[in-house]
This record gives structure tokens, C-alpha cells and sequence, in this order.
């Protein structure tokens, strides 16, 4: 596992050397390694919800929150941004307003945060969930399918009907993997289990996601999960009658009381404070950061199944262990080929770029 | 009891001093609502203006807001001077900007100005189409266009939607559903730091201006838009005038998509416009159809809008007042339009003294 982040590291490190080889003037001016002192930084978040979704974005905010109060820099924030102009719009009206680092986080803005640093180099920029790197411009992201994993281990163990209904929002490699590894853990403790996936085609639609949830429900589905900004799937399963549900991105577990097992969340507090205590040190650079200490699971609620408790631990310790990781093989694909051998496993280019359901997932990728 | 009856005419002077006091009691209104909200209403006030003007980033934006406004509600002002309610701006914006796409996406190996050229042309046709359908439903049965303008809107949105996430979704986003962005060759030059759109604005002002005030079309429109039987009786022909005016309501919000696009998006989105082809029909009432006023209220709008963004990150007020306090504005100019119109009076009850039954 350490092993693998290093080579990562090592690999987005020497792309960063190649690209700065090819572009000499742009490395001449870099004041990286000044720093800034605390008193001057104004970190500006561009996110794609509301404050209060009880989700992705609350997430972020969280973390704009613990940064604030861990290193006592001002903040600003953007919210309810859309995936198009209207993001570099955000950007620009943050950084006119003094902000000189930027957080994006959301996959769309990813090549609107690349447009305005590559305008701005003395400027620092860090996009969550993308992949484009830049001398001044990070990105970052969590191995957040292990902890989807852990909560497919839930759902498996939970289910009756052995059917499992997953909203999710677009086909992207995020999402695709996402969906993977929640299967890979249902099946690994109920490999009778399969899981529905309905898409919505918009990361926070609740009208839109509600609706989807109803319709699995429907299908006899009885634990709900979901790709989504918002906890409307939650309070779908919340209104049936015997459906239990699992969340994303945040604890909701006040949401839904009644039918809420656990959640994948994230935790981006810490790493927002790492990253700008660099700024602040002058020892920042770029990278692509994708690692597991900013996803956990959520505390694991009093209807989880007898023994979800224990399975989940033991697959945590495999995981901790850095011997094993949620897609090594075998893993058959929808169609029962072995994609996966036994002993081998995907590397990260192969999960980043993840276009096939595995077995049990019915659905097709749009 | 209380009656409404309409106001004999007043005077522009007593108009404008209407709208003034409007404007003011909505400012008041707005600041009990922020003092509510526990913001100082002059710090915010202060902010709107700071960050839509107070420096030359924020002033472009302001004006990249406005362009669109401008254009948008000056061909909704052709319509709304004949009377004929094109509540469709929004569809046709998005049908020139689908015209205009399909050619900024196919056609890169033309040079530069032609390609903008017929881009144009194509935005202009499209957006003429879209607003030719309900024109010609209505001359030939008499339909409400409101109605079918209206429902247009969604069927232009959810046309590009389906583009989006279907036949034009970009192959090389790894299946993240948008439209590829243009090449160079098809975005609009800036003046300025502004793409050139604010130049066909104004040319389109003095056109618009020109062609409601001083032609035979226009004093056609305005005697339509009056009375039918006196146009007919004119020997005016009221279907020609109302297909051709309805053609050129729909090419300018055509227009104002392809701008829109090749100018600021540099690709087609199903958000694109953002909701401008309806905000459009309020400058435009609000300026009483008059090209010259549009400029002023779409700007005054585009400065909230600016401004709005701005509180944000400033005062980190959440984007939604912002969108309240739009709303306040709005709510009380268009009191003070119902009431320079009409107005109460009290009428004696001449009931019996003893109601039976």
C-alpha cells in the first residue's frame, strides 16, 4: 500500500519534472519556495452545493472549518457553483477578493482551476477528484472505494431480498469504481446478493434522486445506497417500509434514524491544514494526492446485521495490513469473464480509469 | 369594500417619481430583511456596489452579465410591443446557441470570421424558427402564445440536454457528460477584455431603437400591438407583421445564445443560460420596452447578479439571500407599475339593513 503511494508519488513527480522541463519561463518565476505568512493567506473553496447538503459539500466545508480553527487563516467560500464558466466565474471573484489559494471540489471544475492557474503561477490551486496537475496546481483525493468496500459488507449482511438499489450520478471512473467496490464487498459476505444501479445524471438533484430511490424500492430493493450530493435516497428508504439505507459522503445518521446502517465519509480537515501549513512553510508543491487517511466509515449503527461488526473489522485489518486491497483478484466481470487473475490486482492507472461493472452489479454504465 | 380602478394617465415625471420611491421603499425593505438575517444592511449595500464596480475585473463581469440581458430583452421588447407575449426567450437563446454549436464543433477548417459569421447567421435563423412556431400557430388558430412559448423553453432545454449527455458528450472527458469546447477559431475577440458582444449589444440598441421608433414595421408593430381592428382597418396586414416581427424577436435571442456560448462558455451547456431568458423579460418590462432604458435596467440587474456573487465570498452571505434580496427589488418596482395604473378607491356598501336569505 505505502509502497504503491510512492510510486504514485514518484511517477506524478516526474511528470511534474517532464512538464517543467517543457516550459522553462514559467519555473524561472516560481516564489514557491518563499512561503507566505499566515496573516496573508485567504483560502478560497469553490463548492458545487449548498453549505448544510449534509453531504459532499458539507464535507468540504468541514474541512474549511477545522483549517480556520486549526491555523487561524481566512477563509472564503463559493457556493452552489456550476460545472461550466460559472466555476472559473467563482474562481476569479475569490481571487479578486484576495484569496491566493484555491480549493475546487468538484470533478467538472477540474479543467476551469487549470485555465485560471495556469493565468495565476505565484497563486496555489487544489482540485478534489480530478486529475490534472500543474506546477501550482494539486490534485487530490481519497481511496475512498475501501471504505465503500466496508459498507458493502453491511448491505450484504443486511439484505433479505438480496437486492441492493445504488443511485448514482454519472458514469465517470469515481463513480464506476465506487459501485465496484460496494459489490465486491456485498458479495464477499453474501454472494447471492446483486446491486441495481439507477442513474440520475446530476451530482444533487433530490427531487431526482428521490425519485430513483422509489423506483428501486420498487424493485423490491431493501438497502439503498447512493452517489449523490444530497440525503434524499436516505429519506426514501426512511419512508418505506423495511428498507435500510446507506449514506455517502457525510454521517447522516439523524436523517434517517430508523433505516441508517453506516456510511463511506470523508474527512478533509487534516490534509487541508498539511497542505497549507506547506504553503505557509514554503515547502508546497504540486501532486496528485489519492490516499486512504482521509476516507473512514462511519460509526456502524444498532440495525446493522449480528456480526457486521466483526466482518467489517477483519476486512479493515486486511486493508491496514497493505497486503490486500479491494480489487485484487479474481474479479469476474457482468458477463462472467475473469478480468482480475487471482493474485494479481489493479493497479492505480487501471482503477483511476475503471470502465466495467463487476459481477453482481445489474446495470449498465451510460 | 374596495375597488380597482384604472388610473386616468400620468405624467413621465410623476412615472419616474413612482419608481424612485419603489427603489427606495425596496431598499428598506431589503435592509429590515438583512437586519433579520443580523448582516449591517449598509455594509452590505456598500459590498453590492464594491464588488460590481470598484475595480476593473468586477466592472467586466458586471458587463459580461449585462451583454446578454441587453440583447435578450430588446428582442423580447419587439414581441412585447405587438402584444405578443414571447415568454420563450429562453428556448430560442438556447436554439441559436445549439445552431451556433453545431457549427463551432464541425466546421474549425473555416477561417476565423466566416466561421463567426455563420455562426451567427445559423443562431439567428434557429432562434427565428423557435419563435416562428408559436408566431404561425397563433396567426393560423389562434393560439395562446404565452403558452406555447413557455413549453418551447423546456423542449430547447431538454433538446440540448439530451446533446449533452448523448451524441455530443465530449469522448475524451472519460464519461463525464459534457460538450467539447470549442476551438479558437470559433470563440468570439474581446475589446476591451470583453468578448465583442457588447459592440453588437449596442449596434442592436440603435437598430431596435430605430426600427420600433422610425419605420414602417415598427409603427406597424406598435398599431398591432394597440388595436387589431384599427390595423386591419389601416389595410394592415396583420399576419405578415406578426410573423416577421415574432422571426426577428426570436433571431436576437438566438443571437444572444451564440454570444453566450462562443463568447463566454466556449462550449454548449444545458445551464447556459441561467435562467437570463427569463430575468430578460423583467428588465424589459421594467424598462417599458424602451431600447434606450434596457441598457440602464439590465445593467442595474447585472449588478445585483455581479454584486450577489461577490457578498459571497465577501460577507460570506449564502448565494440564496442574494437571490431574496433580487427578489425584494423586483416585488416592489412591480407594485409601483400595478399602482401608476390603477388604484383603490372605497365604494359605500348600499346593503339593506337587514340581509335576509
Amino acid at each position: 500500500m505505502k509502497k504503491k503511494l510512492l510510486v504514485l508519488a514518484l511517477a506524478a513527480l516526474m511528470i511534474f519534472a517532464f512538464a517543467s522541463c517543457g516550459n522553462d519561463e514559467s519555473t524561472s518565476d516560481n516564489s514557491e519556495s518563499q512561503g507566505i505568512a499566515k496573516e496573508d493567506i485567504k483560502v478560497g473553496f469553490v463548492y458545487i452545493g449548498a453549505i448544510g447538503d449534509e453531504g459532499w459539500t458539507d464535507s468540504h466545508n468541514d474541512g474549511r472549518l477545522y483549517l480556520e480553527e486549526e491555523l487561524g487563516v481566512e477563509t472564503a467560500y463559493m457556493e452552489n457553483v456550476t460545472e461550466d464558466s460559472g466555476c472559473e466565474d467563482a474562481i476569479r471573484n475569490l481571487i479578486d477578493q484576495g484569496c491566493n489559494v484555491i480549493f475546487t471540489t468538484s470533478f467538472g471544475f477540474g479543467e476551469w482551476t487549470q485555465k485560471v492557474a495556469l493565468d495565476h503561477p505565484d497563486l496555489y490551486f487544489m482540485h478534489a477528484s480530478g486529475n490534472i496537475q500543474e506546477e501550482n496546481m494539486s490534485n487530490y483525493f481519497g481511496r475512498i472505494y475501501q471504505a465503500r468496500y466496508l459498507s458493502g459488507i453491511a448491505a450484504g449482511m443486511k439484505t433479505e431480498t438480496n437486492k441492493i438499489g445504488y443511485v448514482a450520478a454519472m458514469g465517470i471512473p469515481e463513480v464506476v469504481r465506487g459501485i465496484n467496490a460496494f459489490t465486491l464487498g456485498v458479495r464477499s459476505v453474501n454472494p447471492e446478493a446483486t446491486v441495481e444501479v439507477v442513474w440520475t445524471g446530476a451530482w444533487g438533484d433530490a427531487a431526482v434522486e428521490k425519485a430513483a430511490a422509489q423506483e428501486l424500492i420498487n424493485k423490491d430493493c431493501d438497502v439503498l445506497t447512493k452517489h449523490q450530493d444530497t440525503a434524499a435516497v436516505l429519506l426514501a428508504a426512511e419512508e418505506a417500509e423495511g428498507v435500510s439505507c446507506i449514506g455517502y459522503h457525510y454521517p447522516t445518521a439523524d436523517v434517517a434514524p430508523n433505516s441508517y446502517l453506516t456510511a463511506p465519509v470523508w474527512d478533509w480537515g487534516p490534509y487541508y491544514v498539511e497542505q497549507v501549513q506547506k504553503i505557509i512553510d514554503g515547502t508546497w508543491e504540486s501532486e496528485s494526492y489519492w490516499g486512504s487517511e482521509v476516507v473512514k466509515l462511519d460509526t456502524l449503527s444498532d440495525l446493522c446485521a449480528e456480526g457486521t461488526e466483526d466482518a467489517i473489522k477483519e476486512a479493515q485489518e486486511r486493508l491496514d495490513s497493505g497486503e490486500w486491497d479491494v480489487f485484487y483478484g479474481e474479479i469476474k466481470d457482468q458477463d462472467g469473464n475473469v478480468r482480475v487473475e487471482a493474485g494479481q490486482s489493479l493497479t492505480d492507472e487501471e482503477m483511476l480509469s475503471l470502465d466495467w461493472f463487476v459481477e453482481g452489479v445489474i446495470g449498465t454504465i451510460n | 369594500m374596495l375597488k380597482i380602478v384604472k388610473r386616468a394617465e400620468i405624467t413621465p415625471m410623476q412615472s419616474m417619481m413612482q419608481r424612485c420611491v419603489a427603489v427606495i421603499a425596496a431598499l428598506a425593505a431589503a435592509a429590515v430583511f438583512m437586519l433579520i438575517m443580523g448582516y449591517n444592511p449598509l455594509t452590505v449595500f456598500w459590498n453590492l456596489i464594491e464588488g460590481s464596480l470598484l475595480s476593473e475585473y468586477r466592472f467586466q463581469q458586471t458587463i459580461n452579465k449585462t451583454i446578454p440581458l441587453v440583447v435578450i430583452s430588446l428582442g423580447i421588447a419587439i414581441a412585447f410591443k405587438m402584444k405578443f407575449w414571447n415568454i420563450g426567450a429562453e428556448g430560442q437563446f438556447f436554439m441559436g446557441a445549439f445552431a451556433a454549436s453545431y457549427f463551432a464543433l464541425n466546421f474549425t477548417f473555416l477561417p476565423k470570421p466566416l466561421l463567426i459569421l455563420v455562426m451567427f447567421l445559423a443562431a439567428m435563423i434557429a432562434g427565428a424558427f423557435w419563435c416562428f412556431i408559436p408566431g404561425f400557430l397563433k396567426a393560423k388558430w389562434g393560439t395562446n402564445e404565452t403558452l406555447v412559448t413557455l413549453m418551447l423553453n423546456y423542449v430547447a432545454t431538454k433538446w440540448i440536454m439530451f446533446l449533452q449527455y448523448g451524441p455530443w458528450k465530449d469522448p475524451n472527458a472519460s464519461g463525464f457528460p459534457r460538450i467539447p469546447v470549442f476551438d479558437d477559431a470559433a470563440v468570439l475577440p474581446e475589446v476591451f477584455g470583453v468578448h465583442i458582444g457588447w459592440i453588437i449589444a449596442i449596434i442592436l440598441v440603435v437598430a431596435v431603437y430605430f426600427l420600433l421608433n422610425k419605420t414602417k414595421l415598427g409603427f406597424e408593430i406598435t398599431v398591432v400591438g394597440e388595436n387589431i381592428a384599427t390595423a386591419r382597418y389601416a389595410g394592415m396586414n396583420v399576419k405578415k407583421v406578426l410573423l416577421i416581427s415574432v422571426c426577428l424577436s426570436g433571431a436576437i435571442c438566438g443571437l444572444a445564445g451564440m454570444m453566450q456560448a462562443t463568447g463566454i462558455e466556449h462550449s454548449l451547456t444545458y445551464q447556459l443560460s441561467g435562467g437570463i431568458g427569463f430575468t430578460a423579460i423583467i428588465t424589459c418590462w421594467l424598462a417599458r420596452l424602451k431600447p434606450v432604458n434596457i441598457v440602464f435596467v439590465s445593467f442595474f440587474f447585472a449588478m445585483l447578479i455581479q454584486g450577489g456573487a461577490y457578498l459571497q465570498g465577501s460577507l460570506q452571505i449564502p448565494s440564496a439571500v442574494s437571490g431574496i434580496l433580487q427578489g425584494i427589488i423586483l416585488f416592489f418596482v412591480l407594485a409601483s407599475e400595478f399602482f401608476s395604473q390603477y388604484r383603490f378607491v372605497q365604494i359605500k356598501k348600499h346593503t339593506p339593513s337587514k340581509e335576509v336569505a
